[in-house]
């Protein structure tokens, strides 16, 4: 038991060993200085005229929307055409059939808005042409997204008053090339020789001991797990995800998956504090990011270790700890602390069944979706982060009574009005998925679909209706783990939460990209002895406090019919 | 419009050949002089291959050690857990029905030494792993149908234990294919 608790505080130590290095190392690229990796100079250089791009163009916050929208449309048509017609393309070997259309529309958004909810599994709904051109594709490229706006959203920090923010394609091209793809190169390697398949050989079929004939999907996996976790997409190969033993073989594996979706969203809260010269100020970020972190994993792991108490009850001993939907390799603290960490930087990959953890366990990863800035994704998790900055600043402002400030710019009406919309965006789109969803359960519980929604749910009482509210989390964080047990590949939860996937992703892109180009643009007012100090302790308590007061109490009455019910009746 | 559209189409199609083709080509050509030359680790008894040492098998004779139940019954063209919650009745009774199947096959030992992994599904459904205690608590029941004495297979058991990572990081455990392979070759 020591050795599994040691084995993840040495996870997180190494997370931030790797994080912090890697940091100032994104924030160099960005600022366009000398880095060891600048022999991609002239690959980059030659996609730019190969596409027609001039990437030394200045491009305003509207520009760089446009530039990213229209990217992120072409993906996504394209991606749905492949998974349609997925049967009748190449690199078929297991002979899988093409998507249905309203599958195709939930994978294509799933993974063009690093979400990767799967409504299919691998096995048997993707071939290895859509597992590389598709899904792995998107894998790099929106993880690359989401830190090109980041970094138009760095840019716009800057103390100097201008509507110019850099180059989005230069932005995006970089992240792929400067940190994505060496990074899940290195990554990929160490996968291979840890016995992760690579080769295209399809199925495969051996006699076992007793005599069974298994068949065995394999596939060209390690080089898409790699991306997949360090873009932080979660969208796995295989049906169960990394607790499959391909995808995830040993504890070693695990480590580095685990180490991988998180240096990226933690690098980057460091590389603000480079870009801009404020350390201080990324100190408190981190802080409060880390707090929120602690807070969710230190009772997760509580009530895995303790094991389920039905269970205990009927005498048997959990010595290691819950193990229903774990694997025996990682144990339950490990697989604890990932499903908090997969929850809070929305990976969404799994290394055991959310369905089957402690109802303590899954308030704890609904919480982490729904603040969903405890580090966050790739980029957008400093740029949710930036929404709950501004309303924090405006009410620290209203409380010493003087006009906000951040960063030298006072935030007035139409900057608080875009940061409330999007911040109330999220629990929006959540409870009105969930209310629709249980009304239809209720109402027209033999609709005539796939899956009849009085069969929906896997489990009976609130636990059920924690299975409806975790999807929608999750699809609105662009998450993309499930409670799995729900059943939701048919037409309802595939335009219901394909919908709320789109909305929860280009929203909270739009709203602070436009909150930091409308910042940018005005009257710089140097630091007096009235301003608010943003790199104080007490502002970062202030932030604390308007996370939870606006991402956890919104969701408190979803929360107490689900999970919280669900463990007072286990009790 | 215009001015976005044709570079977002040309720099797609540039990538999608670096990133889905060029790097795991380049990854399955470095995979190839690995110990499965990327095609997986078999292990391989009497010439013949019997599983993967990563894929768990099942497991229910009473002359091989147990593996633990599976949500897809093993088979390893699908994978994935129950999914079940831990309040579900349904599920519960499961649980108990597994504990006394259990106690039925191994009347030297009591309820409170069984393991919880032994009578819950794993998350893949493809587990290759017990814990030592998973598979000590079979001990008596393979000695007694194999004839052996219940030091010979514990000790078979305790060379099969693999410590945690660098003796520190995370659980020991044993490997259920290498063990019952090696317990077949006991007997020879």
């Amino acid at each position: 038991m020591n050795t599994e608790i040691s084995g993840v505080i040495f996870t997180y130590l190494l997370t931030l060993a790797i994080a912090i290095p890697l940091g100032r190392y994104i924030s160099r690229v960005f600022k366009g200085e000398k880095t060891w990796l600048d022999f991609m100079a002239p690959i980059e250089r030659f996609i730019f005229r190969f596409s027609g791009i001039d990437a030394k163009k200045e491009m305003n916050w509207k520009q760089h929307l446009f530039a990213l929208l229209t990217i992120n449309s072409v993906w996504l048509i394209y991606a749905f055409i492949c998974l349609m017609a997925q049967g009748h393309l190449p690199l078929n070997p297991d002979g899988n059939a093409g998507q249905s259309a309203d599958t195709a529309f939930n994978t294509a958004i799933s993974f063009l808005v690093n979400c990767n909810l799967q409504h299919y599994s691998g096995e048997s709904g993707a071939t290895y042409f859509t597992q590389h051109f598709v899904f792995m594709f998107l894998h790099f490229a929106s993880a690359a997204t989401g830190i090109a706006a980041l970094v138009v959203l760095f840019r716009a920090l800057k103390d100097k008053v201008t509507d110019k923010l850099g180059n989005f394609w230069n932005y995006f091209l970089k992240s792929i090339t400067r940190l994505l793809l060496p990074i899940s190169f290195i990554i990929a390697i160490i996968f291979a020789f840890n016995g992760m398949t690579t080769s295209y050989a399809g199925k495969t079929t051996f006699i076992s001991m007793q005599g069974d004939t298994v068949h065995v999907s394999r596939g060209p996996v390690a080089a898409l797990v790699a991306i997949k976790h360090l873009g932080t997409n979660g969208g796995g190969w295989f049906g169960a995800n990394s607790a499959h033993p391909i995808e995830n073989p040993n504890y070693l594996t695990n480590t580095v998956e685990l180490v991988a979706q998180c240096i990226i969203p933690i690098a980057l809260v460091f590389a603000l504090g480079f870009f801009l010269n404020k350390k201080k100020f990324s100190y408190v970020i981190f802080g409060v990011m880390t707090l929120g972190m602690l807070l969710l994993v230190i009772p997760t792991i509580n009530a895995e270790l303790n094991g389920n108490p039905a269970i205990a009850r009927m005498g048997i001993s959990q010595p290691t700890g819950a193990m229903e939907g774990k694997e025996v390799r990682f144990g339950p603290v490990n697989s604890a602390y990932w499903s908090i960490m997969t929850t809070i930087i929305s990976t969404g990959s799994v290394n055991s069944m959310h369905d089957s953890a402690m109802p303590v366990s899954g308030t704890m990863m609904l919480l982490a979706m729904m603040v969903n800035c405890f580090y966050g994704g790739c980029g957008v998790g400093i740029l949710n982060f930036y929404i709950f900055i501004i309303i924090a600043v405006f009410i620290s402002g209203l409380m010493v009574g003087r006009t906000p400030e951040f960063f030298g710019r006072k935030i007035e009406a139409r900057e608080i009005k875009i940061a409330s919309l999007i911040a109330l965006l999220h629990p929006f789109i959540i409870l009105v998925g969930l209310a629709v969803s249980s009304y239809t359960l209720v109402h027209a519980p033999n609709a005539d679909w796939s899956v009849k929604p009085g069969s929906w749910l896997n489990n009976p009482g609130n636990h059920g209706f924690s299975e409806m509210l975790y999807e929608y989390t999750s699809s609105a964080a662009n998450n993309g783990s499930g409670f799995e047990g729900l059943g939701d590949g048919n037409i309802f939860w595939n335009y219901t939460t394909g919908i709320v996937m789109i909305l929860g992703r280009f929203l909270p892109i739009i709203g602070p990209l436009a909150i930091a180009g409308l910042l940018a643009n005005k009257k710089y007012i140097p630091e007096s002895a009235g301003t608010l100090k943003s790199d104080t302790s007490t502002f970062g308590v202030m932030i604390f406090a308007v996370i939870v007061i606006i991402a956890a109490l919104s969701f408190f009455p979803s929360l107490a019919l689900g999970p919280i019910a669900e463990h007072f009746s286990l009790k | 419009m215009k001015t976005y559209l044709l570079p977002s189409v040309k720099i797609t199609v540039v990538l999608l050949v670096a990133l889905s083709g060029l790097y795991p080509l380049a990854i399955a050509g470095i995979g190839k002089f690995t110990p499965g030359h990327g095609n997986g680790e078999t292990i391989i008894y009497k010439s013949r291959v019997v599983g993967y040492a990563g894929i768990g098998q099942k497991f229910t004779r009473d002359d091989y050690f147990w593996s633990r139940p599976s949500a897809v019954d093993y088979n390893a063209a699908g994978s994935g857990g129950s999914n079940k919650g831990p309040s579900n009745p349904d599920y519960l009774k499961q649980v108990e029905g597994r504990i006394q199947d259990f106690l039925k096959h191994n009347p030297q030992v009591t309820r409170a030494q069984i393991p919880a992994e032994l009578v819950t599904a794993s998350g893949s459904g493809l587990d290759p792993d017990l814990s030592p205690a998973g598979a000590q608590v079979q001990i008596a029941r393979i000695a007694k149908v194999r004839r052996l004495t219940v030091g010979q297979v514990t000790q078979l058991v305790n060379s099969h234990i693999e410590k945690p990572m660098l003796g520190c990081f995370g659980p020991s455990k044993v490997n259920l294919l290498k063990l019952n392979v090696a317990l077949d070759e006991l007997k020879k």
